[in-house]
């Protein structure tokens, strides 16, 4: 039960062999995962899994890395890690990072890249459509809003650089069922622009909200891969891995 | 009533050479968390080479060309040092990233020597305001007014370069999360680079502007870095507008100090820091650090004490060092008294940065306050030097429990600077205040008793005074005592929920450093015959540094090994360079960059890897990591 | 009779914001309360405020009938408020077992001795503590190199350490794998329930919320909304409008009724 298909043309993102260490220790083994392009792919495992450093390491923010990764059919993987975002692969991180001394405004400014083809391009009143709450609240500090409100301004902070791919790092960590769900709807939103995405996730019943596809990482290898039905329909993997 | 104007104003126009230079340092320390030791080396550098400039450089342009030039010219240098050093140290610990950047210091104090000659330097004066200005029946030098005019609007540029552009926008979302930025496509390198060529430029700047006021001399680094701290101690790290404030406010205390205690006008500033740091901790304009970064002294392994094998081998090498005597002359004796002197010394420093997690940059106090102590006993007071040598210590111990109740309210780079400043007014007070201390001759003639005097009988108390130091402290480290400070250490959070008082167990700590680095300055004196003010100066807390650093940061007792190669290589390299400063800033430079574990550590680290039956090592590596992010 | 705790018309305000206002419950001894709402509704500085962290402006909490309301956190910590991080707080640079002894030498007051060797000191209360959380045989390992499961449960001996009569327990379950969160909360809940100890929690996961709480308490900006049984606060439309919504991202099993 690893990695399926092997194919990589069309592919937005095709990691192969990754290895990742952490000093001396070996965090991911052989990670692979494909992403299509307009597809919604969550990563799933248990906290220290290696979710995180999965994606840390694709944008190049994990120092020791070996492996192939692919974006758009060109190797990235020697890259730094701004070089690749301004390819269009766009990171937003666990606990939202949010410039809590800068205003919503400010914030995407920081993440303001020129318009990219193939790609959606976005503009602060376009973000501000697809999150309500921060246009009211344009010229308030990062640090002065609701964990909610931040995980909107991380991922619209990111869109500002008009990326074809993001990756979101657990966005639904710590936040209001309620909140859970307008999150689930934005990102179904951002499909609907023709992004390509990427998950982590521990909440099982969010992934399958969004999802088409589902890999599960464990101990830094991935363990199972298919689409969400599969994963539905194969309990013993979902207990082993995730599940109650 | 018109003379305190004046004074005042002379204030001010110090006030805005100082407010560059510590505006370049907050600006560094915002985006890189770097406290750049190496700022008042950039700050004379710039000095100097405005020197050189304006000299050659004809006219009014060629004046104030030459100025902006110093600075420009210093600000490419630095943008070097940021490319070429600083890139590789930005994860290391801040204890790491200071010393680092006081090696460059030593050696550019040696390179300007070489450069410039050893003599001060007279500059020109600025074409145009060659003149004064009566103000209430008074002059005051054009000059003066001018410098008092470019404070506000400098701080004026650098808000509108802050909040109006971009790349203010950028530095100002790095200050907070450097790796956030990169992750959003900019391109942190050059961001860090240029941030580091303004804040150092606004350093070369305050430097060249100080040419038409004051001589040249390669002694202006030191004084001006430790102004720096205070400024930023007291205004708050990070904050450009706490800098200004500070600037001003501290410049009136040296300018009106002066007439009030002209004797140790710098105690003033101590008084009114001190005040500052009781009511806001962060400084007046600063906020409060979020957790400090990995606290020197944590290391994965847990400590242990010795195994009945360590223990026999250490009592044989102790042993062993008693036996010098029979084979070693007296030079021999005597180089080693003082090496085993400065193990203790050594291990004292290392105790509060390692168990206790406290880098101290201004160690050397407690050191000199135990040899002035001993100093004051033998001569003053007239006691025999078995009593002295118990007198000198309890000198250092009220220096660090005086100075410590202050230093122990903050952490980080805060407490490094802290200490440091206390040490150079410990310095200064011991250099100034010539009746008591007798300034720069010292005090003379504090000889050992009679079976003591010898270098062989010398040696042997040095020995057993050390050897018994150093083992109460490794006690220390596993006494009830020595779990809770290391607690505090690991996790100020977790031991405040176990009813730890932080404050009290890291102030017992310090006093107990202060007090055995006193004992071994009490040796020091006796060792010498004398005290000077240079044994508490900053290179002697930087030498315990570098010992402590040398041994092994992480390691339990490294501090002993790294003193006794440290202390032996400078002392064979003293006779050998006359560049001894360059060599050791090198030495220092090289030592953080490639050995960060240092000697003892490193063969720990050999043994530890020799001896893993892998023991879960990606796991707890994976667990780690995700939880670090 | 008193109950364990007694919380009085609680209140903070940072810069004229309120952040906590009119808040007052109490809770009894073995019971398991939570604590829920959505980000930025106060339950970190309710908290904060429960084990001195933060000073109140207005409002007291009583322990067993004391009035705490101000004491320091070693203070309160000392009348036996335990208490459990949401991003676990140990000392990394100490085995597991040396973990707990910190906190056992601390509650003998005996973190002033400065010769005798502390590493036998309580060794055998520390094993019986790790025993307690299923970590006995961690006892030697490193405490920097467990997984984060693990140290959650270490965290929970070290709270025992000073036999609490209250936990309080900032989202224990966060970043665990769900099965880990399982096993965690019936452990606490065992614990609380065999020695009496009064559990506060706070929790983003409902699975844990309802499967484990005894009652369940909602605050939103500041104020209490809701408190009752899991099933009366399930209910609440108000709860569901502000901060459970459709239901649509936890267990199925809780959302109408209690099936398991």
């Amino acid at each position: 039960m690893t990695t399926g298909a092997t194919t990589t043309t069309g592919m937005k993102l095709s990691v192969s062999g990754l290895n990742s260490y952490y000093g001396p220790a070996h965090i991911l083994f052989d990670v692979g995962l494909e992403v299509g392009a307009g597809e919604v792919v969550a990563l799933l495992g248990r906290n220290g899994a290696g979710k995180s450093t999965t994606f840390r390491s694709i944008v190049g923010l994990v120092a020791e890395r070996r492996g192939r990764i692919l974006f758009e059919g060109e190797d990235v993987s020697a890259l730094p890690t701004h070089e690749i975002v301004r390819r269009g692969l766009g990171y937003v991180p666990e606990d939202r990072r949010i410039f809590t001394e800068l205003t919503v405004e400010e914030n995407f400014l920081v993440g303001r890249q020129p318009p990219r083809a193939g790609a959606p391009t976005w503009t602060p009143e376009k973000l501000y459509a697809l999150f309500p709450n921060l246009g009211e609240m344009r010229s308030r500090l990062g640090g002065r809003m609701s964990g909610g409100e931040q995980q909107m301004l991380t991922i619209g902070r990111t869109l500002m650089g008009n990326p074809s791919l993001v990756l979101l790092d657990e966005p639904s960590e710590g936040l209001a069922p309620k909140i859970v769900e307008q999150m689930a709807d934005a990102i179904l939103a951002m499909k609907r622009e023709g992004l390509s995405i990427v998950l982590s996730e521990q909440n099982l019943h969010f992934a399958r909200l969004i999802s088409d596809r589902a890999y599960i990482i464990e101990k830094g290898r991935i363990r199972f891969s298919g689409s969400m039905a599969e994963l539905e329909a194969n309990p013993e993997v979902r207990d082993a891995y995730l599940a109650v | 009533m018109e003379f305190l104007v004046v004074q005042f104003l002379t204030g001010l126009a110090s006030a805005a050479s100082l407010f560059l230079v510590a505006s370049g340092l907050s600006i560094i320390f915002g985006v890189t968390r770097i406290v750049n030791f190496a700022h008042g080396a950039f700050y004379m550098l710039g000095a100097y080479l405005a020197y050189t400039l304006t000299e050659r450089l004809e006219g009014a342009f060629g004046f104030w060309g030459g100025l902006v030039l110093a600075g420009l010219a210093v600000a490419a240098l630095g943008a070097l040092l940021e490319i070429v050093l600083l890139r590789r140290i930005y994860r290391a610990p801040e204890l790491f990233q200071l010393l680092a950047t006081f090696g460059v210091t030593l050696m550019v104090q040696d390179l300007v020597v070489v450069i410039w000659g050893p003599e001060d330097l007279v500059g020109r004066r600025a074409p145009g305001l060659r003149g004064a200005v009566e103000v209430f029946g008074q002059m005051v030098p054009s000059y003066d007014l001018f410098l008092i005019a470019l404070g506000p609007v400098v701080l004026g540029l650098l808000w509108l370069v802050f909040k109006r552009t971009r790349w203010g926008v950028l530095v100002r979302a790095a200050t907070q999360d450097r790796d956030m930025v990169a992750a959003l496509g900019v391109n942190q390198k050059w961001l860090f680079t240029s941030v580091f060529a303004l804040g150092v430029f606004l350093a070369g700047l305050g430097g060249a502007l100080q040419i038409p006021r004051d001589a040249v001399s390669h002694a202006m680094d030191l004084r001006v870095i430790v102004e720096v701290f205070v400024v930023v101690v007291i205004g708050g790290l990070g904050s450009v507008f706490g800098a200004f404030v500070a600037a001003i406010v501290v410049s009136e205390l040296n300018a009106f100090g002066i007439l009030v205690m002209p004797k140790i006008s710098l105690v003033l500033v101590f008084l009114v820091m001190a005040a500052v740091l009781v009511v806001r901790p962060w400084g007046l304009f600063g906020k409060p650090e979020g957790p400090a970064r990995q606290a020197p002294g944590v290391s994965i392994r847990p400590w242990r004490p010795f195994s009945p094998g360590e223990r026999i081998a250490v009592a044989a090498g102790v042993a062993l060092a008693a036996l010098l005597p029979l084979v070693a002359g007296d030079y021999a004796l005597t180089v080693g008294s003082e090496i085993i002197i400065f193990a203790l010394f050594a291990a004292s420093l290392h105790f509060l940065m390692t168990v206790g997690g406290l880098a101290s940059f201004g160690h050397a106090a407690y050191f000199g306050l135990g040899a002035y102590g001993a100093a004051f006993a033998a001569k003053a007071a007239g006691l025999p030097m078995e009593a002295a040598l118990l007198a000198g210590p309890l000198l250092g111990l009220a220096g660090a429990a005086l100075f410590g109740w202050f230093c122990v309210r903050l952490s980080g780079v805060y407490f490094a600077m802290l200490t440091l400043a206390f040490a150079q007014i410990t310095w200064s007070v011991a250099f100034q205040w010539v009746e008591v201390t007798g300034g720069d001759n010292g005090i003379l003639g504090v000889w050992p008793s009679p079976w003591a005097a010898g270098p062989r009988g010398f040696y042997w108390l040095a020995l057993a005074v050390s050897a018994a130091g150093i083992a109460a402290l490794r006690v220390l480290v596993f006494s009830p005592f020595g779990y809770g400070l290391r607690a505090t250490r690991d996790s100020v959070l977790r031991a405040e929920a176990i009813g730890i008082d932080r404050g009290r167990v890291q102030w017992t700590a310090f006093v107990i450093a202060g007090t055995f680095a006193g004992v071994a300055g009490a040796l020091f004196a006796f060792l010498k015959g004398s005290v000077f003010p240079e044994n508490l100066a900053i290179p002697t807390s930087v030498d315990g540094l570098v010992m402590v650093l040398l041994g092994g940061i992480e390691t339990v007792s490294g501090a002993v090994v790294g003193a006794l190669v440290y202390k032996a290589l400078a002392i064979w390299l003293m006779s050998q360079t006359e560049l001894s400063k360059l060599v050791l800033g090198a030495v220092i430079v090289v030592l953080v960059v490639a050995f960060p574990k240092g000697i003892v550590g490193s063969v720990e680290e050999l043994r530890a890897r020799r001896n893993r039956s892998e023991p879960n090592g990606a796991a707890f590596g994976a667990a780690k990591m995700e939880a670090a992010e | 009779m008193t109950r364990l705790l007694e919380v009085q018309g609680l209140a903070k305000s940072y810069g004229g914001v309120h952040a906590v206002r009119g808040v007052s419950f109490g809770l009894a001894a073995g019971e398991i309360l939570a604590l829920i709402g959505p980000n930025g509704a106060g339950k970190s500085t309710c908290f904060n405020m429960l084990n001195g962290q933060i000073r109140p402006d207005t409002g007291t909490i009583r322990l067993e009938g004391r009035d705490t309301t101000g004491m320091r956190p070693r203070a309160v910590w000392r009348l036996g408020v335990g208490r459990t991080f949401q991003i676990t707080a140990t000392f990394a640079s100490m085995t597991v077992r040396e973990n707990v002894q910190v906190a056992l030498l601390s509650h003998a007051h005996q973190l002033s001795v400065f010769h005798r060797f502390a590493g036998r000191s309580h060794a055998g209360e520390a094993e019986a503590l790790l025993d307690l959380v299923g970590m006995r045989a961690d006892a030697e390992r490193p405490c920097g190199e467990l997984a984060y499961g693990d140290l959650k449960r270490l965290e929970l001996a070290i709270a025992l350490a000073n036999r609490p009569k209250l936990l309080l327990m900032d989202e224990p379950t966060a970043g665990m794998a769900p099965k880990e969160r399982v096993e965690l909360m019936r452990l606490t809940a065992a614990i609380a329930r065999e020695q009496r100890i009064g559990v506060l929690f706070t929790e983003h996961d409902m699975d844990v919320v309802f499967e484990h709480a005894d009652r369940v308490m909602v605050l939103n900006r500041g104020q209490l909304i809701a408190e009752g049984s899991p099933e009366a606060v399930r209910r609440d439309a108000q709860v569901r409008a502000i901060y459970l919504g459709e239901g649509l991202v936890y267990d199925a099993r809780h959302r109408e009724g209690r099936a398991a």
